[in-house]
Protein backbone atom coordinates (compact mmCIF):
# COMPACT_ATOMS: atom_id res chain seq x y z
CA UNK A 1 0.00 0.00 0.00
CA UNK A 2 1.39 3.43 -0.91
CA UNK A 3 1.36 6.43 1.42
CA UNK A 4 -1.51 7.88 -0.59
CA UNK A 5 -3.49 4.65 -0.23
CA UNK A 6 -2.93 4.50 3.52
CA UNK A 7 -4.00 8.13 3.80
CA UNK A 8 -7.13 7.34 1.81
CA UNK A 9 -7.88 4.39 4.08
CA UNK A 10 -7.67 6.68 7.15
CA UNK A 11 -9.92 9.25 5.49
CA UNK A 12 -12.51 6.51 4.90
CA UNK A 13 -12.28 5.32 8.50
CA UNK A 14 -12.92 8.85 9.70
CA UNK A 15 -15.75 9.49 7.25
CA UNK A 16 -18.18 7.53 9.46
CA UNK A 17 -17.85 10.15 12.22
CA UNK A 18 -20.34 12.95 11.85
CA UNK A 19 -19.82 14.35 15.35
CA UNK A 20 -16.55 15.79 16.64
CA UNK A 21 -17.12 13.76 19.79
CA UNK A 22 -16.97 10.42 17.94
CA UNK A 23 -13.85 11.50 16.13
CA UNK A 24 -12.05 12.42 19.32
CA UNK A 25 -13.25 9.27 21.07
CA UNK A 26 -11.71 7.30 18.23
CA UNK A 27 -8.43 9.21 18.59
CA UNK A 28 -8.45 8.53 22.32
CA UNK A 29 -9.05 4.85 21.58
CA UNK A 30 -6.15 4.83 19.12
CA UNK A 31 -3.96 6.58 21.64
CA UNK A 32 -4.89 4.07 24.30
CA UNK A 33 -4.61 0.86 22.32
CA UNK A 34 -1.24 1.42 20.79
CA UNK A 35 2.00 0.88 22.65
CA UNK A 36 3.91 2.61 19.93
CA UNK A 37 7.33 3.03 21.45
CA UNK A 38 9.57 0.86 23.58
CA UNK A 39 10.36 2.32 27.01
CA UNK A 40 14.01 2.37 25.94
CA UNK A 41 13.04 4.64 23.06
CA UNK A 42 11.70 7.25 25.46
CA UNK A 43 15.09 8.80 25.95
CA UNK A 44 16.03 12.45 25.92
CA UNK A 45 17.42 12.44 22.40
CA UNK A 46 14.09 11.24 21.00
CA UNK A 47 12.04 13.80 22.91
CA UNK A 48 10.27 16.60 21.08
CA UNK A 49 9.21 19.15 23.64
CA UNK A 50 6.11 21.25 23.16
CA UNK A 51 4.59 23.65 25.65
CA UNK A 52 1.41 21.56 25.74
CA UNK A 53 2.54 18.00 25.33
CA UNK A 54 5.63 15.94 24.68
CA UNK A 55 6.27 13.58 21.78
CA UNK A 56 8.95 10.91 21.48
CA UNK A 57 10.06 9.75 18.06
CA UNK A 58 12.58 7.01 17.25
CA UNK A 59 13.66 5.91 13.77
CA UNK A 60 15.33 2.72 12.53
CA UNK A 61 16.67 2.25 9.02
CA UNK A 62 16.65 -1.17 7.47
CA UNK A 63 16.62 -2.46 3.89
CA UNK A 64 16.11 1.01 2.48
CA UNK A 65 13.08 1.75 4.62
CA UNK A 66 12.60 3.84 7.74
CA UNK A 67 10.65 2.37 10.65
CA UNK A 68 9.24 4.85 13.15
CA UNK A 69 8.05 4.32 16.68
CA UNK A 70 6.62 7.21 18.65
CA UNK A 71 4.68 8.17 21.74
CA UNK A 72 3.16 11.13 23.54
CA UNK A 73 2.19 11.88 27.12
CA UNK A 74 -1.16 13.31 25.94
CA UNK A 75 -3.63 10.72 24.72
CA UNK A 76 -5.23 12.70 21.87
CA UNK A 77 -1.81 13.75 20.60
CA UNK A 78 -0.80 10.09 20.83
CA UNK A 79 -3.80 9.13 18.72
CA UNK A 80 -2.71 11.51 15.99
CA UNK A 81 0.89 10.35 16.39
CA UNK A 82 -0.26 6.80 15.74
CA UNK A 83 -1.90 7.91 12.48
CA UNK A 84 1.33 9.57 11.38
CA UNK A 85 3.35 6.49 12.25
CA UNK A 86 0.90 4.34 10.30
CA UNK A 87 1.36 6.58 7.26
CA UNK A 88 5.13 7.05 7.45
CA UNK A 89 6.60 3.89 8.93
CA UNK A 90 8.10 1.31 6.60
CA UNK A 91 8.52 3.76 3.73
CA UNK A 92 11.55 4.74 1.71
CA UNK A 93 13.06 8.17 2.38
CA UNK A 94 11.90 9.27 -1.05
CA UNK A 95 8.27 8.35 -0.34
CA UNK A 96 8.39 10.23 2.97
CA UNK A 97 9.83 13.36 1.41
CA UNK A 98 7.10 13.38 -1.24
CA UNK A 99 4.18 12.95 1.17
CA UNK A 100 1.98 16.02 1.53
CA UNK A 101 -0.19 14.85 4.44
CA UNK A 102 -3.37 16.30 2.99
CA UNK A 103 -5.33 13.57 4.81
CA UNK A 104 -4.93 15.44 8.10
CA UNK A 105 -6.96 18.28 6.66
CA UNK A 106 -9.48 15.89 5.10
CA UNK A 107 -10.22 14.29 8.47
CA UNK A 108 -10.56 17.71 10.07
CA UNK A 109 -7.56 17.59 12.36
CA UNK A 110 -5.42 20.27 10.72
CA UNK A 111 -5.78 22.58 13.73
CA UNK A 112 -3.71 20.07 15.66
CA UNK A 113 -0.82 20.62 13.31
CA UNK A 114 -0.92 24.37 13.67
CA UNK A 115 2.23 25.93 15.12
CA UNK A 116 0.08 27.60 17.78
CA UNK A 117 -0.87 24.27 19.31
CA UNK A 118 2.66 23.67 20.56
CA UNK A 119 1.85 20.00 21.04
CA UNK A 120 4.97 18.73 19.32
CA UNK A 121 3.16 17.29 16.27
CA UNK A 122 4.49 19.84 13.80
CA UNK A 123 8.01 19.32 15.11
CA UNK A 124 7.42 15.57 14.85
CA UNK A 125 6.60 15.82 11.15
CA UNK A 126 9.65 18.01 10.61
CA UNK A 127 11.75 15.44 12.42
CA UNK A 128 10.32 12.59 10.30
CA UNK A 129 11.25 14.49 7.14
CA UNK A 130 14.65 15.27 8.61
CA UNK A 131 15.29 11.54 9.19
CA UNK A 132 14.27 10.87 5.60
CA UNK A 133 16.78 13.45 4.31
CA UNK A 134 19.51 12.08 6.58
CA UNK A 135 18.95 8.42 5.68
CA UNK A 136 18.67 9.26 1.98
CA UNK A 137 22.01 11.05 2.13
CA UNK A 138 23.71 8.13 3.92
CA UNK A 139 22.52 5.46 1.53
CA UNK B 1 -21.75 59.11 35.78
CA UNK B 2 -23.55 56.05 37.11
CA UNK B 3 -21.22 53.12 37.71
CA UNK B 4 -21.73 49.85 35.82
CA UNK B 5 -23.18 47.31 38.23
CA UNK B 6 -25.15 44.93 36.07
CA UNK B 7 -23.67 41.90 34.34
CA UNK B 8 -25.73 42.29 31.18
CA UNK B 9 -24.75 45.96 30.79
CA UNK B 10 -21.13 44.95 31.19
CA UNK B 11 -21.35 42.06 28.72
CA UNK B 12 -23.02 44.34 26.19
CA UNK B 13 -19.77 46.28 26.05
CA UNK B 14 -17.89 43.18 24.79
CA UNK B 15 -19.08 42.06 21.34
CA UNK B 16 -16.46 39.27 21.25
CA UNK B 17 -18.35 37.41 23.99
CA UNK B 18 -21.33 36.85 21.70
CA UNK B 19 -19.55 34.65 19.17
CA UNK B 20 -19.75 30.92 18.60
CA UNK B 21 -16.68 28.70 18.72
CA UNK B 22 -16.81 25.19 17.28
CA UNK B 23 -20.55 25.69 16.91
CA UNK B 24 -21.04 26.45 20.62
CA UNK B 25 -21.54 29.74 22.47
CA UNK B 26 -18.10 30.94 23.49
CA UNK B 27 -17.26 30.59 27.17
CA UNK B 28 -14.11 32.62 27.61
CA UNK B 29 -12.01 31.67 30.62
CA UNK B 30 -8.54 32.62 29.41
CA UNK B 31 -8.67 36.17 30.72
CA UNK B 32 -5.34 35.77 32.47
CA UNK B 33 -3.72 35.49 29.04
CA UNK B 34 -5.67 38.26 27.36
CA UNK B 35 -8.98 40.00 27.95
CA UNK B 36 -11.65 40.84 25.41
CA UNK B 37 -12.07 44.50 24.47
CA UNK B 38 -14.97 46.82 25.28
CA UNK B 39 -16.59 49.01 22.64
CA UNK B 40 -14.85 52.15 23.89
CA UNK B 41 -11.49 50.54 23.10
CA UNK B 42 -12.38 49.10 19.69
CA UNK B 43 -14.17 52.38 18.90
CA UNK B 44 -11.08 54.45 19.67
CA UNK B 45 -8.86 52.13 17.60
CA UNK B 46 -11.24 52.36 14.64
CA UNK B 47 -11.68 56.10 14.95
CA UNK B 48 -7.94 56.74 14.95
CA UNK B 49 -6.96 54.14 12.36
CA UNK B 50 -9.61 55.38 9.98
CA UNK B 51 -9.16 59.11 10.48
CA UNK B 52 -7.46 60.71 13.45
CA UNK B 53 -3.98 59.58 12.53
CA UNK B 54 -0.92 61.82 12.58
CA UNK B 55 2.48 61.13 14.09
CA UNK B 56 2.76 62.65 17.54
CA UNK B 57 5.02 65.27 19.09
CA UNK B 58 6.78 66.49 15.97
CA UNK B 59 4.42 68.10 13.52
CA UNK B 60 2.33 71.24 13.67
CA UNK B 61 -0.62 69.97 11.67
CA UNK B 62 -4.02 69.28 13.11
CA UNK B 63 -4.00 65.47 13.05
CA UNK B 64 -0.63 65.36 14.77
CA UNK B 65 -1.84 67.74 17.45
CA UNK B 66 -5.00 65.68 18.04
CA UNK B 67 -3.03 62.46 18.34
CA UNK B 68 -0.51 64.07 20.68
CA UNK B 69 -3.40 65.24 22.86
CA UNK B 70 -4.91 61.77 22.93
CA UNK B 71 -1.54 60.14 23.65
CA UNK B 72 -0.60 62.51 26.44
CA UNK B 73 -4.18 62.43 27.73
CA UNK B 74 -3.90 58.66 28.06
CA UNK B 75 -0.64 59.11 29.96
CA UNK B 76 -2.50 61.27 32.47
CA UNK B 77 -5.27 58.63 32.69
CA UNK B 78 -2.66 55.99 33.49
CA UNK B 79 -0.99 58.26 36.03
CA UNK B 80 -4.26 58.81 37.85
CA UNK B 81 -5.19 55.10 37.60
CA UNK B 82 -2.04 53.98 39.44
CA UNK B 83 -1.70 57.20 41.45
CA UNK B 84 1.79 58.07 40.23
CA UNK B 85 3.09 61.44 41.35
CA UNK B 86 3.74 62.71 37.85
CA UNK B 87 3.20 61.77 34.20
CA UNK B 88 7.00 61.92 33.91
CA UNK B 89 6.98 58.60 35.72
CA UNK B 90 4.69 56.89 33.22
CA UNK B 91 6.45 55.34 30.21
CA UNK B 92 4.56 53.74 27.35
CA UNK B 93 5.98 50.39 26.23
CA UNK B 94 4.71 47.47 24.18
CA UNK B 95 3.83 45.40 27.24
CA UNK B 96 5.04 43.95 30.53
CA UNK B 97 7.87 42.10 28.80
CA UNK B 98 9.19 45.29 27.20
CA UNK B 99 8.87 47.13 30.51
CA UNK B 100 10.89 44.50 32.38
CA UNK B 101 13.48 44.41 29.61
CA UNK B 102 13.78 48.20 29.73
CA UNK B 103 14.66 48.05 33.42
CA UNK B 104 16.84 44.95 33.04
CA UNK B 105 18.90 46.83 30.45
CA UNK B 106 18.85 50.41 31.53
CA UNK B 107 18.84 50.04 35.31
CA UNK B 108 21.48 47.32 35.11
CA UNK B 109 23.76 49.51 32.98
CA UNK B 110 23.53 52.37 35.49
CA UNK B 111 23.36 50.57 38.82
CA UNK B 112 24.58 46.96 38.69
CA UNK B 113 28.25 46.02 38.64
CA UNK B 114 30.23 42.81 38.80
CA UNK B 115 29.64 41.04 42.09
CA UNK B 116 26.23 42.65 42.71
CA UNK B 117 23.07 40.58 42.91
CA UNK B 118 19.50 40.52 41.63
CA UNK B 119 16.58 38.65 43.23
CA UNK B 120 13.72 37.07 41.27
CA UNK B 121 11.18 34.44 42.35
CA UNK B 122 10.89 30.83 41.21
CA UNK B 123 7.15 31.32 40.64
CA UNK B 124 7.72 34.16 38.19
CA UNK B 125 6.72 34.32 34.54
CA UNK B 126 9.53 33.75 32.03
CA UNK B 127 9.31 37.44 31.14
CA UNK B 128 10.62 38.29 34.59
CA UNK B 129 13.21 35.50 34.61
CA UNK B 130 14.94 35.57 31.24
CA UNK B 131 15.64 39.36 31.04
CA UNK B 132 17.35 39.17 34.44
CA UNK B 133 19.37 36.09 33.50
CA UNK B 134 20.59 38.01 30.45
CA UNK B 135 21.27 41.18 32.44
CA UNK B 136 23.17 39.33 35.17
CA UNK B 137 25.26 37.53 32.61
CA UNK B 138 26.20 40.83 30.96
CA UNK B 139 26.94 42.60 34.22
CA UNK B 140 28.68 39.69 35.93
CA UNK B 141 26.05 39.84 38.66
CA UNK B 142 24.59 36.98 40.65
CA UNK B 143 20.95 35.92 40.18
CA UNK B 144 19.35 34.86 43.44
CA UNK B 145 16.07 33.02 43.65
CA UNK B 146 13.29 33.58 46.15
CA UNK B 147 11.66 30.16 46.62
CA UNK B 148 7.98 29.44 47.29
CA UNK B 149 6.51 26.91 49.72
CA UNK B 150 4.24 23.99 48.81
CA UNK B 151 1.25 26.36 48.76
CA UNK B 152 3.04 28.65 46.32
CA UNK B 153 3.62 31.41 48.90
CA UNK B 154 6.85 33.36 49.08
CA UNK B 155 9.34 31.99 51.62
CA UNK B 156 9.88 35.28 53.47
CA UNK B 157 12.33 33.51 55.82
CA UNK B 158 14.46 32.62 52.78
CA UNK B 159 14.22 36.19 51.53
CA UNK B 160 15.94 37.36 54.69
CA UNK B 161 18.81 34.99 53.94
CA UNK B 162 19.43 36.14 50.36
CA UNK B 163 18.71 39.85 50.80
CA UNK B 164 21.95 41.64 51.62
CA UNK B 165 23.72 44.84 50.54
CA UNK B 166 24.90 43.20 47.29
CA UNK B 167 21.31 43.04 46.04
CA UNK B 168 20.52 46.04 43.84
CA UNK B 169 17.04 45.09 42.68
CA UNK B 170 14.29 42.64 43.60
CA UNK B 171 12.08 41.94 40.58
CA UNK B 172 9.01 39.80 41.32
CA UNK B 173 5.36 39.34 40.41
CA UNK B 174 2.69 41.28 42.28
CA UNK B 175 0.21 38.47 41.58
CA UNK B 176 1.20 35.05 40.22
CA UNK B 177 -0.23 34.28 36.77
CA UNK B 178 -0.39 30.56 37.58
CA UNK B 179 -1.33 30.46 41.25
CA UNK B 180 -3.33 33.68 41.44
CA UNK B 181 -1.75 34.44 44.80
CA UNK B 182 -1.58 38.09 45.81
CA UNK B 183 1.96 38.29 47.11
CA UNK B 184 2.89 40.28 50.26
CA UNK B 185 4.52 43.00 48.20
CA UNK B 186 4.34 45.78 50.77
CA UNK B 187 6.33 43.72 53.25
CA UNK B 188 8.80 42.82 50.52
CA UNK B 189 9.25 46.47 49.52
CA UNK B 190 10.02 47.43 53.12
CA UNK B 191 12.60 44.68 53.49
CA UNK B 192 14.23 45.40 50.12
CA UNK B 193 14.46 49.13 50.80
CA UNK B 194 15.94 48.47 54.23
CA UNK B 195 18.66 46.45 52.49
CA UNK B 196 19.27 49.22 49.96
CA UNK B 197 17.64 47.46 46.99
CA UNK B 198 14.91 48.79 44.70
CA UNK B 199 11.82 46.79 43.73
CA UNK B 200 10.20 46.08 40.37
CA UNK B 201 6.73 44.57 40.51
CA UNK B 202 5.51 42.61 37.49
CA UNK B 203 1.93 43.77 37.56
CA UNK B 204 0.59 41.94 34.50
CA UNK B 205 -2.08 40.30 36.68
CA UNK B 206 -1.90 42.79 39.54
CA UNK B 207 -3.16 45.75 37.54
CA UNK B 208 -6.33 43.82 36.64
CA UNK B 209 -7.21 42.38 40.01
CA UNK B 210 -6.14 44.89 42.61
CA UNK B 211 -6.35 48.63 43.10
CA UNK B 212 -2.79 49.61 42.36
CA UNK B 213 -1.51 52.69 44.14
CA UNK B 214 2.20 52.90 43.37
CA UNK B 215 2.81 55.47 46.08
CA UNK B 216 1.16 53.31 48.70
CA UNK B 217 2.95 50.20 47.46
CA UNK B 218 6.09 52.32 47.46
CA UNK B 219 7.57 50.14 44.71
CA UNK B 220 10.24 51.68 42.50
CA UNK B 221 8.96 50.18 39.25
CA UNK B 222 5.60 48.73 38.26
CA UNK B 223 5.20 47.00 34.89
CA UNK B 224 1.98 45.98 33.19
CA UNK B 225 0.37 45.19 29.84
CA UNK B 226 -2.62 46.86 28.25
CA UNK B 227 -4.17 43.77 26.68
CA UNK B 228 -4.92 42.00 29.96
CA UNK B 229 -6.84 45.00 31.28
CA UNK B 230 -9.19 45.25 28.26
CA UNK B 231 -6.79 47.48 26.32
CA UNK B 232 -5.15 46.89 22.95
CA UNK B 233 -2.46 44.28 22.33
CA UNK B 234 1.01 45.77 22.05
CA UNK B 235 0.53 48.40 24.73
CA UNK B 236 2.06 48.50 28.16
CA UNK B 237 3.35 50.69 30.91
CA UNK B 238 6.47 51.04 32.94
CA UNK B 239 5.99 53.16 36.01
CA UNK B 240 9.26 54.26 37.57
CA UNK B 241 10.07 56.60 40.42
CA UNK B 242 11.39 59.84 39.03
CA UNK B 243 14.46 59.84 41.27
CA UNK B 244 15.57 56.52 39.77
CA UNK B 245 14.49 57.05 36.17
CA UNK B 246 16.46 60.31 36.11
CA UNK B 247 19.62 58.43 36.90
CA UNK B 248 19.04 55.79 34.22
CA UNK B 249 20.39 56.15 30.69
CA UNK B 250 18.16 55.37 27.73
CA UNK B 251 17.96 51.81 26.47
CA UNK B 252 16.93 52.23 22.86
CA UNK B 253 18.06 55.18 20.76
CA UNK B 254 16.06 56.85 18.02
CA UNK B 255 13.71 59.67 17.26
CA UNK B 256 11.62 61.46 19.90
CA UNK B 257 13.99 60.55 22.75
CA UNK B 258 16.57 63.23 22.04
CA UNK B 259 17.15 66.86 22.88
CA UNK B 260 19.92 67.75 20.43
CA UNK B 261 21.78 65.50 18.06
CA UNK B 262 25.10 66.13 16.39
CA UNK B 263 27.02 63.41 14.64
CA UNK B 264 29.37 63.22 17.59
CA UNK B 265 27.11 63.56 20.61
CA UNK B 266 23.47 63.47 21.54
CA UNK B 267 21.77 64.85 24.60
CA UNK B 268 18.66 63.04 25.66
CA UNK B 269 15.14 64.27 26.13
CA UNK B 270 13.80 64.62 29.66
CA UNK B 271 11.42 62.06 31.19
CA UNK B 272 9.40 60.25 30.05
CA UNK B 273 10.29 60.62 26.35
CA UNK B 274 13.90 59.56 26.98
CA UNK B 275 12.58 56.01 27.20
CA UNK B 276 10.20 56.17 24.24
CA UNK B 277 12.47 56.00 21.20
CA UNK B 278 10.81 55.91 17.80
CA UNK B 279 7.15 56.30 16.92
CA UNK B 280 5.28 54.75 19.81
CA UNK B 281 2.04 52.81 19.42
CA UNK B 282 0.18 56.06 20.04
CA UNK B 283 -3.15 54.73 18.80
CA UNK B 284 -2.91 51.75 21.11
CA UNK B 285 -1.80 53.98 23.98
CA UNK B 286 -4.79 56.29 23.48
CA UNK B 287 -7.12 53.27 23.56
CA UNK B 288 -5.40 51.96 26.68
CA UNK B 289 -6.54 55.18 28.31
CA UNK B 290 -10.10 54.29 27.31
CA UNK B 291 -9.69 50.78 28.73
CA UNK B 292 -8.63 52.18 32.09
CA UNK B 293 -11.54 54.59 32.04
CA UNK B 294 -13.81 51.62 31.40
CA UNK B 295 -12.37 49.89 34.48
CA UNK B 296 -12.95 53.06 36.49
CA UNK B 297 -16.56 53.07 35.33
CA UNK B 298 -17.19 49.69 36.98
CA UNK B 299 -18.80 49.58 40.42
CA UNK B 300 -15.91 48.17 42.49
CA UNK B 301 -18.14 46.61 45.11
CA UNK B 302 -20.24 44.89 42.45
CA UNK B 303 -17.10 43.57 40.73
CA UNK B 304 -15.71 42.27 44.00
CA UNK B 305 -18.92 40.49 45.01
CA UNK B 306 -19.56 39.15 41.53
CA UNK B 307 -16.05 37.72 41.15
CA UNK B 308 -16.17 36.26 44.64
CA UNK B 309 -19.47 34.50 43.88
CA UNK B 310 -18.06 33.08 40.62
CA UNK B 311 -14.85 31.96 42.31
CA UNK B 312 -16.80 30.14 45.07
CA UNK B 313 -18.90 28.35 42.47
CA UNK B 314 -15.83 27.42 40.48
CA UNK B 315 -13.79 26.18 43.45
CA UNK B 316 -16.66 24.16 44.91
CA UNK B 317 -17.35 22.59 41.52
CA UNK B 318 -13.70 21.75 40.92
CA UNK B 319 -13.29 20.19 44.36
CA UNK B 320 -16.06 17.72 43.50
CA UNK B 321 -14.01 16.27 40.65
CA UNK B 322 -12.11 13.21 41.78
CA UNK B 323 -8.34 13.46 41.58
CA UNK B 324 -8.36 17.18 40.87
CA UNK B 325 -5.66 19.23 42.55
CA UNK B 326 -5.71 23.02 42.72
CA UNK B 327 -2.35 24.76 43.04
CA UNK B 328 -1.74 27.82 45.17
CA UNK B 329 -3.30 28.26 48.57
CA UNK B 330 -3.10 31.69 50.16
CA UNK B 331 -5.33 34.06 52.14
CA UNK B 332 -5.70 36.35 49.15
CA UNK B 333 -6.22 35.02 45.63
CA UNK B 334 -7.64 36.43 42.41
CA UNK B 335 -10.52 34.66 40.60
CA UNK B 336 -8.38 32.00 39.00
CA UNK B 337 -7.78 28.27 39.39
CA UNK B 338 -4.86 26.26 38.02
CA UNK B 339 -5.21 22.52 38.41
CA UNK B 340 -4.23 19.05 37.32
CA UNK B 341 -6.41 15.92 37.31
CA UNK B 342 -4.95 12.48 38.04
CA UNK B 343 -4.73 10.31 34.96
CA UNK B 344 -5.76 13.11 32.60
CA UNK B 345 -3.34 15.16 30.52
CA UNK B 346 -3.86 18.94 30.59
CA UNK B 347 -3.53 19.29 26.81
CA UNK B 348 -6.20 16.63 26.16
CA UNK B 349 -8.52 18.35 28.60
CA UNK B 350 -8.05 21.80 27.05
CA UNK B 351 -8.53 20.37 23.56
CA UNK B 352 -11.85 18.76 24.44
CA UNK B 353 -13.02 21.86 26.32
CA UNK B 354 -12.25 23.92 23.23
CA UNK B 355 -14.45 21.56 21.20
CA UNK B 356 -17.23 22.35 23.67
CA UNK B 357 -16.71 26.10 23.21
CA UNK B 358 -14.82 26.65 26.46
CA UNK B 359 -11.52 28.52 26.23
CA UNK B 360 -9.02 27.79 29.00
CA UNK B 361 -5.26 27.92 29.19
CA UNK B 362 -3.16 24.80 29.46
CA UNK B 363 0.52 23.97 29.53
CA UNK B 364 3.37 25.59 31.40
CA UNK B 365 1.93 29.10 31.23
CA UNK B 366 5.42 30.54 30.69
CA UNK B 367 6.41 29.33 34.16
CA UNK B 368 8.56 26.27 33.53
CA UNK B 369 10.52 26.59 36.80
CA UNK B 370 7.26 26.71 38.78
CA UNK B 371 5.97 23.62 36.93
CA UNK B 372 9.18 21.81 37.89
CA UNK B 373 8.74 23.02 41.47
CA UNK B 374 5.39 21.23 41.59
CA UNK B 375 6.65 18.24 39.57
CA UNK B 376 4.21 18.63 36.68
CA UNK B 377 4.62 19.23 32.94
CA UNK B 378 1.66 21.57 32.79
CA UNK B 379 -1.66 22.57 34.30
CA UNK B 380 -5.06 23.78 33.18
CA UNK B 381 -5.92 27.34 34.16
CA UNK B 382 -9.38 28.85 34.39
CA UNK B 383 -9.10 32.61 34.82
CA UNK B 384 -12.23 34.68 35.33
CA UNK B 385 -13.01 38.30 35.00
CA UNK B 386 -15.87 40.70 35.49
CA UNK B 387 -17.86 39.73 32.37
CA UNK B 388 -18.06 36.02 33.18
CA UNK B 389 -21.30 34.55 34.50
CA UNK B 390 -22.57 31.83 36.82
CA UNK B 391 -24.07 30.08 33.83
CA UNK B 392 -20.63 29.95 32.21
CA UNK B 393 -19.16 28.33 35.34
CA UNK B 394 -21.93 25.77 35.10
CA UNK B 395 -21.10 25.04 31.44
CA UNK B 396 -17.41 24.75 32.30
CA UNK B 397 -18.03 22.27 35.11
CA UNK B 398 -20.34 20.13 32.98
CA UNK B 399 -17.92 20.22 30.04
CA UNK B 400 -15.09 19.33 32.37
CA UNK B 401 -16.75 16.23 33.76
CA UNK B 402 -17.73 15.16 30.26
CA UNK B 403 -14.12 15.56 29.09
CA UNK B 404 -12.76 13.72 32.12
CA UNK B 405 -15.14 10.83 31.46
CA UNK B 406 -13.93 10.58 27.88
CA UNK B 407 -10.27 10.66 28.84
CA UNK B 408 -10.35 8.49 31.92
CA UNK B 409 -11.30 4.85 31.40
Amino acid sequence: MTIKETEQQIVEEFSVFTEWLDKYEYLIELGRSLPIIKESGKEEKNLIKGCQSRVWLAADYSDGKIYFTADSDAIITKGIVSLLVRVFSGRTPQEILEADLSFIKEIGLEENLSPTRANGLLSMIRQIKFYAVAFAANK
Amino acid sequence: MALLNNIQDIRDQFPALGQKVNGKDLVYFDNGATAQKPLCVTGRLNEMNSGINGNIHRAVHDLSAKCTMLYEGARETVRAFINAESTDEVIFTSGTTASVNLVANSFTASFISKGDAVIICEADHHSNIVPWQMACERAGAELRILPVDDNGCWRMDELDKILDRKVKIVSVAHISNVLGIVNPVEELVKKAHAAGAVVLLDGAQGIVHSSVDVQKLNCDFYAFSGHKIYGPTGTGILYGKRSILERMGPWMGGGDMVETVTLQKTTYAPLPLRFEAGTPNFIGAAALGDALQFVSSLDKEFVHNHEERLTDLLMNGLRNIEGLKIYGDAPEKIPLASFTIDGVHHADLAMLLDKMGVAVRSGMMCCEPLMSRFGVTGMVRVSLTVYNTEEEIDILLKSLSRAVNMLRQ
